[in-house]
């Protein structure tokens, strides 16, 4: 197996264009676990690094793939700027950290994941907040779309079915990001003790109220504490923070064990929601990711209350993060459509992803389009191939 | 003498008529299927009403499984289909052609379910944009993107064109705010994409299928996110002296930070034209006016308000008014939602859509007034300028071929101009039939194949609103 790291745009699209076999897309490489594993040459994008772009007064980020996500989130919160969505590392929870020492997450890896954290119930996902691609598809073209002002609408908009395509449809070469200011203030309203169903409940109120909660999260008992947590975040200046927390403490007052974290103690937490980090140990365990309707989380939870196990929700109660000894793909997956959710594998040993569909079934013509639009990028099968579905 | 072309209809489908007539007879009520050439007059054109064109028939079936049948029939027999919501298009993208069949979905326009806990609310493809909003006011609620044609346009064609409108600047347009949609395919198969999370998991087709122009599938149904408004909302006005001056105000506020609900432009003929029609009290001795809102409580608008000031008064603000009741704020927008309106009355217009970094607007803005004046034409400036989507109406006398030449000219060199100083062509009309033939001016020919081939993948005889959006060339 070759690893190839092309210095240019062009060398890149010159490497897939002549390929004759399938090439393993990476960036880093510290979620190539995420995914069903796949063959061939690996072609990396951390040669193709650097900003290209940067007006912060106009709120637009523009990078070369390979660019470390780090140097673009340090550089711009040296403008007061920060991506929208809130992109989660996954080198713990992978256990990349140490495999790939000196290497860090790209931003093209970021955007090929679509990664997206807690903020995503306000601020969208990565693929809402990303403005424009440079792509070489699987002829090896280079090609363009999107741009870099936020409303645009001219043309297909391939951008967002490559955010979350996992290099299957196109090697990602450059990266436009729409960004948000810093808010002044962030700070986390908690309430201790409640139940699954109940805590759900107390945010839907919240997400229902005009506060903008920008995160919603909720930590059953014996993750971290001894108490559950029920964590609502308001991020905005500081006056209507004051103002927004009298305004919950009137709505939840019925609620005994009531406090407001700031600072580092806030930040800290929601790092820890974003990354896993409460179910990433013990390594060894099976992680599935479970997308729902916010109110459906506890209730497919209650189904699976025998397989063991812990959890937490994030999203209001929409992402439901698991972690099992052994995957239980059918009861999960079978609990997960019930409430019309879908699982997603997000962490397993090789063996276990190459036999169990990593990403949530299809119906018959979605997998039917899945196919023919891989095919309208990458007609011989060049990018990624099998990555997402086995055979695609 | 329109400049431009529409596909050569295909003399065996015209010749077929009949045949085809009665085959979606079988499938719809009497009632729901136009052929007389009186009642299909109605459909023949959009917003973009310089260009028409009479279709075989219109269909306005009443059901997912009647789209189907149809589709499934006009697949068969090689009938191109032009889906249709209200017709409200102004980049002439609901337009037919000869040789297609226009399905209308206005029959199904009715809520299927709400629900607050979890903020989504499902609903039929022909309803109004405003009627999702109109339907959970009462709670509180409302549903985000608000184009100026909301009052008639429906989510299908929204979701078709991606659809913006004055408040996307901290809401986001269409497709972020769209969780599932139900779609037929070309070939008549029913497909459900997303749902009512906020992943799916697999390719992001729900990405795709928003602003795709009608050229993937059929929505019938979507799931959208609805949110709960704010506790209050203030639009406040501000004058200037120069364009400059305001569009550096604008620049200004969003580099320091504060991300308003909504910031939109006029200039000084754009404020007569509105302020003769609305009445809402714009300020007459201004060049240009930017309308900024801030939403949430007193303390925090009080608050938010106070900077935006600070920030104007470095920019030599002239006038700053705030609206002292619900109906001076509703004045204001009334006058900036039929800005459109208002201008038809005084002269038939073309609005262009082009969106530019916001740093280059003062720019563009000058260069858009020597460009209509070197064609010895009028134009009006009202606009998103928040975030930079530009709406240029270029004014002319509709029976005057040379005088519409001009003004479609103008329009061209205006969008031309938007995409090279880092823009691009359309912010949320949408390309249709309009700027079709510009597309070579923002994307090489690899790029628009690339988007070709996708839409072969859903559609793969081409059958779906064609001539639309691509050089007919391709």
């Amino acid at each position: 197996m070759q690893t190839f790291t092309p210095a240019t745009e062009a060398d890149a699209a010159d490497i897939i264009r002549l390929a004759t076999a399938p090439l393993q897309i990476e960036g880093a490489g510290t979620k190539s676990a995420l995914g069903r594993p796949c063959v061939g040459d690996v072609l990396r994008s951390t040669g193709l690094s650097g900003i290209t772009l940067y007006e912060p007064s106009e709120m637009v980020i523009s990078a070369r793939a390979g660019t470390p996500l780090a140097d673009i989130t340090d550089t711009i919160a040296a403008k007061g700027q920060m991506l929208p969505f809130e992109p989660m590392d996954f080198s713990q929870l992978l256990g990349t950290v140490d495999q790939i020492e000196g290497r860090r997450a790209t931003v093209g890896g970021m955007a090929a994941c679509n990664l997206s954290g807690p903020r995503r119930i306000q601020s969208g996902a990565a693929r809402d907040s990303i403005l424009g691609l440079r792509f070489i598809n699987g002829a090896g073209e280079i090609v363009k779309t999107g741009g870099r002002v936020m409303k645009n609408v001219t043309g297909l908009d391939l951008v967002k079915i490559n955010c979350g395509a996992f290099g299957t449809l196109g090697f990602l070469s450059e990266v436009t990001i729409k960004l948000l200011p810093i808010p002044q203030k962030a700070v986390t309203f908690v309430i201790k003790g409640l139940e699954d169903a109940e805590a759900v409940g107390v945010l839907a109120t919240a997400l229902g109220s005009p506060f903008e909660i920008s995160g919603a999260a909720h930590l059953p008992f014996g993750l971290g504490r001894n108490i559950s947590r029920t964590l609502m975040r308001l991020e905005n200046f500081e006056a209507s923070i004051t103002y927004r927390i009298d305004q919950l403490r009137k709505l939840f007052g019925a609620h005994k064990d009531i406090n407001v974290l700031e600072g580092e103690d806030s930040v800290r937490l929601w790092r820890g929601i974003r990354d896993v980090e409460f179910i990433a140990k013990p390594q060894a365990n099976i992680i599935w990711k479970i997308s729902c309707a916010p109110s459906n989380g506890p209730k497919i939870m209650a189904e699976l209350r025998a397989l063991g196990g812990t959890h937490y929700y994030d999203w209001g109660g929409g992402l439901v993060w698991l972690s099992l000894e052994a995957p239980h793909a059918e009861v999960v997956r079978a609990a997960a459509a019930r409430f019309g959710g879908y699982a997603t594998l997000i962490r397993a040993p090789e063996t276990v992803r190459a036999q169990i569909p990593v990403f949530p079934p299809e119906s018959v013509p979605l997998t039917a389009l899945t196919r023919s639009v891989k095919a309208s990028f990458d007609p011989r099968g060049i990018l990624n191939f099998g990555r997402m579905v086995e055979g695609i | 003498m329109n400049a431009i072309l529409f596909p050569i209809p295909d003399a065996n489908i015209l010749d077929k008529r009949d045949q085809i007539i009665a085959g979606l007879a079988q499938i719809v009520p009497f009632e729901n299927l136009i052929t007389t050439l009186d009642e299909r007059r109605a459909f023949e054109t959009d917003a973009l009403t310089a260009y028409r064109r009479m279709p075989l028939a219109v269909v306005l079936p009443r059901n997912t499984q009647e789209v189907s049948d149809i589709l499934t029939f006009c697949h068969a027999h090689g009938v191109k289909v032009v889906a249709r919501g209200a017709g409200t298009s102004l980049a002439g993208g609901a337009i037919p052609l000869e040789d297609s069949v226009v399905v209308g979905v206005a029959k199904m326009n009715g809520v299927l379910d709400v629900n607050f806990a979890d903020r989504t609310m499902k609903v039929q493809a022909g309803i109004t944009n405003l009627a999702i909003s109109g339907h959970i006011a009462d709670n509180g609620f409302f549903y985000a993107p608000d184009p100026s044609s909301q009052l008639a346009c429906t989510i299908g064609g929204n979701i078709a064109m991606n659809s913006g409108g004055a408040h996307c600047l901290k809401y986001g347009v269409t497709v972020n705010n769209i969780f599932g949609v139900k779609m037929v395919l070309m070939d008549g198969t029913i497909v459900d994409i997303g749902g009512d999370t906020m992943d799916a998991g697999g390719l992001d087709f729900l990405g795709l299928v928003v602003g795709s122009e009608g050229q993937l599938g059929i929505v019938t149904e979507a799931t959208v996110r609805i949110l709960r408004s704010a506790e209050g909302a203030r639009p406040v006005l501000f004058g200037f002296e120069g364009v400059e001056a305001a569009a550096a105000c604008v620049a200004a506020i969003i580099g320091e930070g504060i991300i308003p609900v909504a910031m939109e432009f006029m200039d000084k003929i754009a404020i007569e034209i509105c302020e003769a029609f609305a009445h809402a009290g714009y300020p007459m001795d201004c060049d240009a006016l930017l309308i900024i809102e801030v939403e949430g409580s007193e303390i925090e608008m009080d608050a938010q308000l106070a900077r935006i000031v600070a920030i104007a008064k470095q920019h030599g603000v002239k006038v700053v008014r705030a609206s002292q009741s619900a109906m001076e704020a509703a004045a204001i927008w009334k006058g900036r939602k039929s800005a459109f309106g208002a201008t038809g009355r005084v002269a038939d217009y073309i609005c262009m859509d082009g969106t530019v970094p916001t740093s280059q607007l003062s720019y563009v803005l000058k260069r858009t007034h020597e460009i209509v004046r070197g064609y010895g034409l009028r134009v009006a400036n009202v606009f998103h300028a928040g975030d930079g989507n530009m709406h240029p109406l270029i004014m002319y006398n509709v029976n005057d071929s040379a005088e519409q030449a001009k003004a479609e000219s103008a329009g061209n060199d205006i969008l031309k101009l938007c995409v090279d100083v880092g823009g691009c062509l359309t912010g949320e009309h949408g390309v249709g039939i309009e700027k079709r033939d510009l597309m070579r001016h923002q994307f090489s020919n690899i790029d628009l194949a690339q988007q070709r081939r996708v839409v072969g993948a859903f559609d793969p005889l081409g059958l779906l609103n064609p001539g639309k959006v691509f050089p007919l060339d391709m």
